[in-house]
């Protein structure tokens, strides 16, 4: 097992390993994605005051999920490839942060769209939504600064201080935004608390929310593949890996 | 390494940023002319109707002391990044974290406290009343040294880079934001007569979780920075 993960960490097994895994895990992630689409798009009972509109939420729900989700293992990632200096890691939190863009990107477009039946207008200074703008925000910084250094292994040890410092600042910008919220308009906007939701909603829900994970596990083992090449592009291992075919 | 050399380490350099920043006048004056006209852009943007002005004023007020904060940060690490003294702050005796506080503090005292001079004269022009000037100036008090101090995380991550400017502002800009709400929210619950101790103390705290955990922050960015 020790040994394993010792294997995982070299850039060469880990091209190899992670190679071996992609098709099984698309497989997986594209059947519970199709399963997931078909129980909230078709089986599960429309809602009795939002119609079938509700129905984005098996797509916005999971994404907004993943984008805080993908901040916190960039983060870690980060930290584990400043602390252990773990290329691996570093090379796990560079490809996070496009990917966990995207999934931000997608909770506030699908959230947008949702509101412009239910609110009447395409976007509210809702207090979630407006922490998932400064999220998204957060990313591109992360992104802009990796691209602006040269040397991608400072590059990416410079991203990793900022994802720890912008994790410690979620919470604070999360609850400030709330607060802000709260003080100066008052939840009279739809507010969609906890509702006891339908247990035929929560499953295609779930089914959704797994699926997205294994997604984000899927893309970034194939960006982490293509960044290891780059990086590696001097080792022998590569050199035989390209002359070979 | 005793406590004794480490406080003087610290002082030295604080002494010497100060020195360093009063022969070089003119660019003190930068950043506050800088904070004075854009504020005065609004008035002309929006219309001069006092009770908008007056509504307007705290938010207004605060964003461009975020944005002076924010353009005068490249100046804290710059010379010395390009006359080689970080390097040897790097490999000095002391710890770095410390160093770079004294040189956060400096920036502050030199760019930061200033703002509050300007700050009422700008409270005046946009009608505010003389409690919520009285907020502002607490305000920007506890604010303003937690944008120095974040803002060093961006400088420091960025410092070695041709063209740092706009990257460093999308880096510091959200994480300006919990002040901005804080701060603003304080000056416009004083002018409705509210009051302002819970602003306050979040603010408080802010500065006092920048404080500890920024310098740390600072210094391994200067580490990877300068490698």
């Amino acid at each position: 097992m020790l040994r394993f993960f010792h294997q995982l960490g070299s850039p060469k097994h880990f091209y190899r390993i992670a190679g071996s895994w992609i098709p099984w895990l698309a497989a997986v992630c594209g059947l519970l994605m199709l399963y997931g689409l078909y129980q909230g798009m078709v089986v599960a009972p429309t809602d009795y005051q939002q119609g079938d509109s509700y129905r984005i939420m098996f797509i916005h729900v999971p994404s907004a999920w993943m984008s805080l989700f993908i901040y916190v293992v960039m983060a870690a990632a980060g930290a584990i490839g400043l602390i252990w200096h773990m290329k691996l890691a570093e090379v796990i939190a560079i490809s996070s942060a496009p990917i966990g863009a995207s999934f931000t990107f997608l909770a506030l477009v699908t959230g947008s769209i949702w509101g412009k039946p239910m609110w009447g207008t395409w976007w509210v200074w809702d207090a979630r939504l407006t922490s998932e703008l400064i999220l998204l925000f957060l990313y591109l910084g992360v992104m802009a600064l990796y691209g602006a250094i040269d040397d991608k292994r400072t590059a990416a040890r410079a991203t990793a201080i900022l994802a720890i410092v912008g994790v410690v600042n979620i919470p604070i910008i999360h609850y400030s935004v709330e607060w802000w919220n709260t003080l100066h308009q008052g939840p009279t906007v739809t507010k969609f608390g906890a509702p006891s939701i339908d247990i035929r909603m929560l499953i295609p829900l779930l089914v959704m929310a797994v699926a997205f994970k294994l997604f984000y596990l899927l893309v970034v083992l194939m960006r982490a593949r293509v960044e290891v090449l780059e990086r590696e592009r001097n080792a022998r291992w590569v050199r035989e890996l390209v002359e070979a075919p | 390494m005793s406590t004794a050399s480490l406080n003087r380490a610290f002082a030295l350099l604080l002494w010497r940023d100060l020195v360093l920043a009063l022969r070089r006048r003119t660019e003190l004056l930068n950043p506050l002319l800088f904070f004075v006209l854009v504020t005065t852009l609004f008035p002309l943007g929006i219309g001069a109707d006092p009770a908008l002005l007056s509504a307007i004023a705290p938010g207004i007020i605060w964003v461009a002391a975020l944005l002076a904060a924010m353009l005068s940060l490249d100046s804290v690490f710059r010379s010395d990044f390009e006359d080689g003294s970080l390097e040897q702050f790097l490999i000095s005796a002391q710890p770095l974290s410390v160093l770079v506080l004294a040189k956060v503090v400096a920036h502050w005292l030199i760019t930061g406290l200033p703002l509050l001079i300007v700050a009422p004269l700008l409270g005046l022009l946009l009608h505010l009343s003389g409690a919520s000037i009285g907020a502002l100036l607490l305000t920007l008090l506890l604010g303003t040294p937690v944008l120095s101090l974040i803002g060093a995380i961006g400088v420091a991550l960025t410092v070695g880079l041709r063209r740092g400017g706009v990257i460093l502002s999308l880096l510091v800009l959200p994480l300006y934001i919990p002040v901005l709400i804080f701060a603003a929210d304080a000056v416009a619950s004083s002018g409705a007569g509210l009051p302002i101790t819970a602003h306050l103390s979040l603010l408080a705290a802010l500065l006092v979780l920048a404080l500890s955990l920024s310098p740390l922050a600072t210094a391994a960015a200067l580490k990877i920075s300068l490698s």
